[in-house]
């Protein structure tokens, strides 16, 4: 018997097919059949997608999932669960975990837990450094074949030049994207938020935008003498964008993700000493912010992904400079995205679905993130027009720290098929 | 007023009218107090997350006066050096229905964090390097005993400005009432951007003309413990920044200089200055608890 699923009527939006029309998709035996007009398909389970957008899998390539090491704040089930609420079928692990994800036995570990408990697919980033200690470099080449589709230091970034310039060689080797969270400790020590007025009005230590650039710099410098895939994680400030937008006018390889916090939020949202608002890097200004938004509309930023960082209350409920940095967003950032990207005008809905789908896609050589036949069969569904309000004591996260709790958006998942099976829908209202 | 984080949120006219009230509980002449017992049956508890000598005696007096029972816990000799966390201590004494909790901590939004979970009167002592808003309001306070009023007078803050919670609660309260205010030191502890924190702010590297026909010189501690590297070159401070008796003369002929406490003798400032008929360091003490008694009685008799 074959498993066949028929989304039916839907506003189909794929990128890679540039299309954009009211159509069925056929799913069948967890793959892409047929996407077309009133397709046939007998005995096929039917979704009615009716006044909804029905588009590719939604891939989020930064999720902290906490498993092994610290199941107290999330663990890959739980953190599955919550990026299905949010409409993604795809996740990428960061290897900030105890142990770090710095050798093939880990990679492995994450991959068995995914496979037996995540209702995504999960995708483990490899550590670049043992330890992420930014001295020796990890089992780069046994992490990829195990499954690793990225290294990453993601929180405790490679300071020694050297070291990266190592990484990136090797990297380059294995064909594996470096994703680099860009900050120059130095610069950066001691900070608590983005380094400006506001924090010298709050008398907290400033993160200044510098210490995010002059990273960016190095690491553009260093992809270009190696020749290596660059991918700029959560960037946030002006100049950091207007460097990665001249490394592509110049033909280097390097990509970069914006997250939905830096362009929701600037730090004059923030509301002061409540640890909701503390992440690295820290909101910044108006201007970056714009800068952002431009960036995702233009093509500079080439994804949208929700650093997903996890903690748990005890930890977050603390004086401002102990807590954490870091906040959840795997079930806001499709609603934080429509809201500021597609409501404001300032990006289509095909370029807002690529951003999600065949951006994250493409830096990760995922053979995802298209509805066309053969591909696997994820498939996000969402109503760019349902107004709800987000309730993080109903979140499927363990954890909820969050500054949008609360908060009432436009735009919504509705259901999210992986492998052609629904893992979640949103229960009628 | 339902507690006091800082200066900021403060009106003008909310300000005036403590220091005004201050002025009633300023002592006469040598006359002993008398115990008021305005704040009778009051608990107010004075948590101590720093060491202090002037800020904790002072609330504890003010509070003694006014009639109220006071308790002082600091952090050292309680179960915070045992571990406990702040949100654990707080609902500890949150359970003992305190009527005001004064609190003196390390780090800046401490009191903003309690005053977010409890629902009892919050009274910034000082937090980390944010406000100290009863500070500001003795300075105030002080000056007003020499001068008329605040609007017009030039005021050059020195020091350490961006680690200064008193500075920033000065910085605030002077700016609502139309002072002129000038921040000097070294650039790596006077960020340019302390002049937008209020209206009425510039920024001098170079002391004298900081000091250049000021009312009010107003010199900050070297807070070492604050300062995670070294912002400037060490052993020159006291030639660039210093506060020497040379340097009044450039300063308004009736200049008065304060110091916050405690003063480091030969870092900021001159022995000789400190002990000057110009200094008013232990005016400042005094008023301290004065301005202290009005901000208790505000907040606990509505």
């Amino acid at each position: 018997m074959r498993r066949r699923l028929l989304i039916r009527n839907g506003r189909v939006v794929d990128p890679a097919a540039r299309r954009d029309e009211i159509a069925d998709v056929l799913l069948e035996d967890g793959r892409v059949a047929a996407v077309g007009a009133r397709l046939e398909a007998a005995g096929a389970e039917v979704f009615d997608a009716t006044g909804l957008v029905v588009a590719p899998g939604f891939i989020d390539m930064h999720v902290h999932l906490r498993e092994p090491g610290f199941e107290h704040a999330e663990t890959i089930e739980t953190g599955s669960r919550a990026a299905a609420a949010g409409g993604f079928t795809s996740i990428c692990a960061m290897p900030n975990t105890a142990p770090v994800n710095d050798n093939p036995t880990v990679t492995r570990y994450i991959i068995e837990r995914a496979r037996r408990f995540a209702v995504t697919n999960v995708f483990p980033i490899g550590a670049i450094t043992k330890d992420s200690a930014g001295e020796e470099l990890a089992a780069i080449g046994s992490m990829k074949a195990a499954g690793a589709v990225a290294i990453s230091d993601d929180g405790r970034p490679v300071m020694n030049a050297r070291v990266m310039r190592r990484a990136m060689e090797t990297a380059r080797s294995f064909g594996l994207p470096v994703i680099d969270h860009c900050e120059d400790l130095n610069l950066s020590a001691g900070g608590d938020m983005n380094e400006g007025v506001v924090s010298v009005r709050l008398g907290l230590r400033g993160i200044p935008s510098c210490s995010e650039d002059v990273m960016v710099a190095r690491d553009i410098l260093l992809a270009e003498v190696t020749g290596a895939r660059l991918h700029v994680a959560h960037i946030s400030s002006r100049r950091s964008v207007e460097l990665v937008a001249e490394a592509k006018r110049r033909g280097l390889p390097v990509s970069c993700e914006a997250t939905p916090h830096h362009i929701a939020l600037s730090e004059a949202d923030l509301v002061p000493y409540d640890s909701n608002y503390k992440m690295k890097p820290p909101l910044r200004t108006a201007c970056d912010v714009a800068t952002l938004v431009q960036g995702l509309a233009e093509g500079v930023i080439d994804a949208i992904a929700t650093d997903h960082a996890p903690h748990p209350g005890s930890e977050k409920m603390q004086e401002f400079e102990q807590c954490p940095f870091g906040i959840i967003g795997l079930e806001t950032a499709l609603a934080i995205a429509l809201e500021t990207l597609y409501h404001t005008g300032k990006v289509s809905l095909m370029r807002l679905v690529e951003l999600f789908t065949l951006g994250p896609a493409r830096i990760l050589n995922l053979d995802r993130g298209r509805l066309a036949p053969g591909a696997p069969g994820d498939v996000t569904i969402f109503d760019p027009e349902r107004v709800w309000t987000y309730d993080v004591t109903q979140s499927f996260s363990k954890s909820s720290n969050t500054p949008f709790h609360g908060r009432t958006f436009r735009g919504r998942a509705v259901a999210t098929i992986v492998g052609g099976a629904v893992v979640w829908r949103l229960e009628p209202s | 007023m339902a507690g006091l984080l800082g200066i900021e949120e403060l009106s003008r006219e909310e300000i005036q009218a403590i220091l005004d009230r201050a002025k009633d509980f300023q002592p006469v002449q040598d006359q002993t107090f008398k115990r008021l017992d305005i704040l009778r049956g009051k608990m107010i508890v004075n948590l101590f997350y720093e060491a202090s000598t002037r800020t904790r005696t002072s609330f504890e007096i003010a509070a003694k006066r006014l009639g109220a029972d006071a308790i002082s816990i600091t952090a050292a000799g309680s179960s915070v050096a045992k571990g406990e966390s702040l949100v654990d201590t707080l609902n500890t004494l949150a359970a003992m229905r305190p009527s005001a909790i004064v609190i003196r901590h390390w780090a800046s939004g401490a009191p903003h964090f309690l005053a977010r979970h409890l629902p009892i009167p919050i009274i910034n002592a000082g937090d980390g390097t944010h406000e100290h808003p009863t500070q500001a309001l003795l300075d105030a306070r002080t000056i007003l005993d020499c001068r008329e009023t605040l609007e017009g007078l030039r005021v050059a803050i020195i020091g350490d400005v961006v680690h200064s919670r008193v500075a920033r609660s000065n910085i605030h309260l002077l700016s609502k009432f139309g002072a002129r205010i000038v921040l000097c030191g070294p650039a790596s502890l006077v960020p340019p951007e302390l002049a937008a924190i209020a209206p009425g702010v510039e920024i001098t590297y170079d002391m004298r003309e900081a000091i250049r026909d000021a009312d009010v010189i107003m010199m900050l501690r070297v807070q070492l413990e604050r300062q995670h590297e070294a912002a400037f070159p060490a052993g020159e401070y006291f030639q660039f920044y210093g506060l020497r008796l040379e340097h009044l003369e450039l300063a308004r002929p009736n200049a008065i200089v304060m110091h916050p406490g405690p003063i480091n003798r030969g870092r900021e400032i001159s022995s000789e200055v400190a002990d000057s008929q110009r200094s008013v360091i232990l005016n400042q003490v005094e008023n301290g608890v004065a301005v202290r008694m009005a901000v208790l009685e505000r907040i606990l008799c509505q």
